[in-house]
């Protein structure tokens, strides 16, 4: 390592970790991009459509694909971040298989896991077959195959929200923000594609937090006419018709209710990733009570760390749309060059 | 008068300067998680008595922390204490101990013991 020379490595390939290797690429700098996984892209690289304007989210991988094209960024995958030390003046970073590689600074970016709906048992995730995730729905719109597991066209779909969010009972307070304006994307799209079928969100709070979310959630009433129950759905059980029986309180008529629909979607929030996790634990990273990476400030200081030349970027440190994730990843590369210039 | 069918409509006003909340207070006191409701309805859903009769905890919750405990009375008695609203809750509320005070602060209250 010569002292001109600064190298970067990221833990983590997906948006936030592409991001910042092509900032700091831009910038001269040497970065390694360390992904698990065997491709690049992350969650995104599965879904189907982008809210809030419902673009492919083959764009925004296909600028992602793009941006780590850079002969400063080497991508490496299938190898993950186990450990990371500070060292001299440097960092030693532990990944899997044993090896230590050196850096002159570590960009945190390991994102989130989708909840594992088959923890919330009363759903029915892995135990009726139409109950499915919206991950296994955007999967449905790739295969252009929007049926039944027996099946049928759906005449009636339900969304519930919040599931792995805002409970409890599965050890997640927080809220995933980004699940409320998917269901309302994804209602649209099972309107667009099944216009005879019939569309419910069951929801708690309606949280439109970002740019035309709101005028998507409009939209989608105005235009496609998606229905929303203000309730939480407290169970789901199969039907001799293979169809789904929803237990539900209309919170708005104070009434209990009850509904069958062809095909339920559970809207799976973000929870700190395993991987993430153990890296964490690993190097001594502070995390909050909701296990997301804890950074020392959370209005100043959200790329930061409390280890020298470690910044954090995207959905490791809370839930976010891609939109944020860009920009908090962007940032997090501005203080690793400030970091590394003032060497 | 009567003839004329002239009478004066009973307010509908949720009237939080008069209402009186002692109930409110009585179950805070005993079970602070009563405070954290976000009225998702899960218990109401899940209520076997609910299905049947006009009792819903997320309704009883918000009246009694507006002060509304008139209705309360009859309701707080069609609660069989089975637990599932509480099996449900996503915030956590100790519903049945909810339930076990309400009644508890109305039987107080009508004796002017709160």
């Amino acid at each position: 390592m010569t002292v001109m020379t600064k190298h970067v490595i990221i833990a983590g390939g997906g948006v936030a970790g592409i991001e910042a290797a092509g900032v700091l690429a831009d910038m001269g700098h040497t970065v390694s991009i360390l992904e698990k996984e065997g491709n690049p892209g992350g969650h995104v690289s599965k879904w189907h459509a982008l809210f809030p304007d419902r673009r492919p989210a083959g764009e925004v991988t296909g600028y992602l694909g793009k941006r780590i094209e850079n002969e400063n960024i080497r991508f490496i995958a299938g190898t993950s971040v186990e450990k990371i030390e500070r060292h001299g003046g440097g960092l030693t970073v532990g990944i899997s298989g044993g090896t230590t590689l050196n850096a002159d600074a570590v960009i945190v970016a390991t994102g989130f896991d989708l909840f594992d709906a088959r923890r919330k048992e009363e759903y029915g995730y892995g135990i009726y077959d139409n109950v499915i995730t919206s991950a296994d729905l955007e999967q449905m719109f790739n295969d252009d195959r929007l049926l039944t597991s027996d099946g049928r066209v759906p005449d009636r779909i339900g969304f519930v929200h919040c599931v792995g969010s805002r409970d409890e009972k599965v050890c997640n307070e927080h809220c995933s923000k980004v699940c409320c304006v998917t269901a309302v994307k994804q209602a649209i799209e099972v309107r667009e594609k099944l216009p005879g079928c019939e569309v419910f969100c069951f929801y708690m709070d309606m949280r439109m937090f970002g740019p035309f979310y709101e005028e998507l959630y409009r939209e989608s009433q105005e235009k496609y006419n998606v229905n929303y129950i203000r309730g939480k759905v407290s169970e789901a059980s199969g039907t001799m018709k293979k169809r789904v029986a929803l237990k539900v309180e209309d919170t708005l008529a104070g009434r209990p209710l009850k509904m069958e629909v062809d095909l339920l979607v559970l809207m799976t929030g973000m929870e700190m990733s395993k991987s993430g996790a153990k890296l964490a634990e690993a190097s001594g990273f502070a995390t909050g009570i909701n296990r997301f990476l804890e950074s020392t400030d959370n209005h100043y200081g959200s790329n930061m760390s409390k280890m020298k030349g470690v910044f954090y970027a995207g959905t490791c440190t809370a839930p976010m749309n891609i939109t944020d994730t860009i920009s908090h990843a962007r940032a997090a590369a501005v203080e690793a060059v400030k970091y590394l210039s003032s060497k | 008068m009567n003839r004329f069918g002239f009478h004066i409509n009973k307010s509908r006003l949720i009237d939080y300067d008069t209402s009186d909340r002692k109930v409110r207070q009585y179950i805070t006191d005993r079970e602070p998680s009563f405070r954290v409701c976000f009225a998702c309805g899960g218990c109401t859903a899940t209520c076997t008595a609910g299905q049947h009769a006009s009792f819903n905890l997320r309704r009883m919750n918000t009246l009694i922390r507006r002060g509304e405990i008139a209705p309360l009375r009859e309701e707080v008695s069609r609660c069989m204490l089975c637990g599932k609203c509480q099996l449900i809750c996503p915030r956590g509320v100790n519903t049945r101990n909810v339930v076990a005070l309400a009644a508890e602060a109305i039987m107080k209250y009508d004796r002017n013991e709160l």
